[in-house]
């Protein structure tokens, strides 16, 4: 198809027509070169941006719905990417199992007491986050399996409209024209009103004038009273406490009280000593109650033997009499 | 009655007549894609006079095309991202910006740019100039030499064209990348770890198996189309009362379409 033209035949006129640049071989390889290093190098760099080049270690998050992640999705710590998802399989027991590369060197972050959420925004990527509380725990082993905490705020949102409507209707009762609110204002307007009435705040008290009036006369009665207490008091200050006052007499009372007061405990003293002595004699009357009991035993024996002694003497005796009745 | 039975038998023709002529125009352009890749597969296509011809296209369609191109593009995209960064910063999502940036641009916009560009400043005019020699005889006239003369004049076009658009694509994207970084966080290397995660993240094998497919047939498409249509349009003779620039644009039309269904079925791969 191609055969090779003889070593004399002229080049041909068609390729005559493209101006040969000086070094075309030197260029030409160097466009070679430039190219495959440009294509090489990007493939390099993007196989270093998949982490295909980092040690990394498993980490397996389990959630009953694995939506909005996916391949490539980052766990981020602290707000910065640890890992990445790199598989999502179906479970046995039906729930999505997230593989996820974390790498070696940000591993240590993640402790056996890490907890991990996966959160949905209204706005943007589904979010895996993990968050270690305490980070002197054991480091979280290679291949360790952890439940994900799902915080889905699209969820919240029919709730929250549910609730927030709640509230507007019972903002809306409580604000109406006949609301108890109202009724409630109104009061205090009232209130308030005859506040500033001439009798204040004891008139709205009392509801009426009148019986403002009775408790301000009732007033001035009792600073009357007090008044007259208040003499009352100085005189009885003056008789109690004055020179020729109960107070001396009082002293003079006292000071005899404890002479009779020492007089009493050396009564008592004497009270017991005799007690003291009754104590002994209630003894010896003990020693001499036991005595008893045994001349009684004794005398007891006694009178047994002589009423033994007297029944054989009966007995013997031939002026006995017989007792005993003979039928015929 | 009968005039509407005519009607109807005649547009049954012309449906006829346009599906045999699209579908003898695909069979070309497959079999002259057979042809290229069964030369590329070949060494002696790499060898004496061949080799010289392959790097004469290479070095004269990437010289200044690629340093316009990254100028225009970096210019652009510039601009794209900034519109993006103040956009997403004003709803409140700055931290998405630099994800849709990727995406906009490196994704979708720079491949498509690229491809368009080195149809309209390369292989366009490569097929207009291979028609013209055809129309010259100078492949004939190469033909009866004993040269392949599509092995030797449609065999390094349609490999620069390839070249170029891996080339634009490739440096482009590189540029807007670093661009984006720059433009978001400023002339610092602390945001480093967080922009290679984000890009990590949208670059997914998928996505990244898309790209580059995407940038693969966009660059078969853009150099075989115009080459082929230059190559072998004289078999059909639909085209011959045409005028040359007539014929041209349906060429481009073609390749247009060819780029734009590419485009959508990537989207389609990305996106569904």
């Amino acid at each position: 198809m191609n055969p090779q033209p003889p070593a004399e035949t002229p080049p041909p006129p068609a390729t005559a027509d493209v101006v040969a640049p000086q070094n075309m071989h030197v260029q030409a390889a160097l466009l070679l070169v430039l190219m495959v290093a440009l294509v090489a190098g990007a493939a390099l760099y993007v196989m270093y941006a998949r982490g295909v080049f980092e040690a990394t270690q498993r980490l397996v998050l389990v959630a009953n719905d694995s939506e909005g992640i996916v391949i490539g999705s980052d766990l981020t710590f602290s707000g910065f990417p640890i890992g990445r998802v790199s598989r999502i399989e179906l479970g046995a027991d039906g729930n999505a199992r997230m593989i996820v590369e974390v790498s070696s060197k940000d591993a240590h972050w993640l402790r056996s007491s890490s907890i991990f959420t996966l959160e949905r925004g209204l706005v943007g990527n589904t979010r895996l986050r993990a968050y270690s509380g305490i980070l002197t725990d054991p480091p979280l082993p290679d291949g360790a399996t952890r439940d994900l905490l799902v915080g889905d705020a699209s969820a919240e949102i029919p709730r929250l409209v549910a609730t927030a409507k709640e509230l507007i209707e019972n903002l809306k009762a409580l604000t109406a024209p006949q609301s108890s609110l109202d009724l409630s204002l109104g009061n205090i307007r009232t209130l308030t009103e005859k506040f500033g009435g001439r009798s204040g705040a004891l008139g709205a008290l009392l509801g009426d004038e009148k019986n403002a009036d009775k408790i301000l006369l009732a007033l001035d009665r009792t600073n009357a009273l007090l008044a007259r207490v208040d003499a009352l008091a100085g005189k009885a200050d003056t008789q109690v406490f004055g020179p020729a006052g109960v107070m001396k007499d009082a002293q003079a009372t006292v000071v005899q009280l404890n002479g009779l007061l020492a007089d009493a405990r050396a009564s008592l003293k004497k009270v017991d000593a005799v007690l003291v002595e009754a104590q002994a004699v209630g003894a010896n009357a003990r020693a001499g109650t036991a005595d008893l009991g045994a001349l009684r035993a004794e005398v007891e024996s006694s009178l047994r033997k002589v009423d033994h002694l007297v029944n054989e003497i009966n007995r013997k005796w031939p002026f006995a009499r017989d007792t005993e009745l003979r039928l015929p | 009655m009968s005039n509407v039975l005519d009607a109807l038998l005649d547009s049954l023709r012309r449906l006829n007549h346009l599906t045999l002529r699209f579908m003898a125009r695909a069979w070309r352009t497959f079999s002259f894609a057979a042809v290229i890749l069964s030369l590329l597969l070949t060494p002696a296509s790499y060898r004496g006079d061949n080799r010289v011809a392959i790097e004469k296209q290479l070095v004269a369609g990437t010289g200044q095309n690629v340093l316009w191109f990254t100028v225009l593009c970096s210019l652009v995209s510039l601009v794209l991202i900034r519109i993006v960064v103040v956009t997403a910063i004003s709803y409140g999502l700055s931290r998405f910006a630099l994800e849709m940036v990727v995406r906009v641009l490196v994704l979708e916009l720079i491949p498509l740019t690229a491809a368009v560009f080195v149809a309209l400043r390369c292989t366009l005019p490569d097929g207009v100039e291979l028609a013209e020699l055809r129309a010259r005889g100078a492949l004939d006239e190469l033909a009866r030499r004993g040269f392949d003369p599509v092995g030797r004049e449609a065999l390094p076009r349609v490999l620069a064209g390839v070249f170029l658009v891996w080339l634009l694509v490739a440096v482009t994207c590189v540029v807007s990348l670093l661009l984006a970084y720059f433009t978001i966080y400023g002339f610092t290397g602390s945001a480093f770890a967080g922009y290679t995660r984000v890009v990590g993240q949208v670059f997914s094998p998928a996505v990244s198996v898309i790209l580059l497919l995407k940038t693969l047939f966009f660059s078969i498409a853009v150099s075989l189309i115009p080459i082929s249509a230059a190559l072998y349009d004289h078999v059909s003779n639909t085209l011959r009362g045409r005028s040359k620039a007539a014929r041209e644009l349906a060429s481009m039309v073609r390749l247009f379409s060819v780029i734009l269904l590419i485009e959508v079925i990537s989207l389609v791969g990305n996106y569904y």
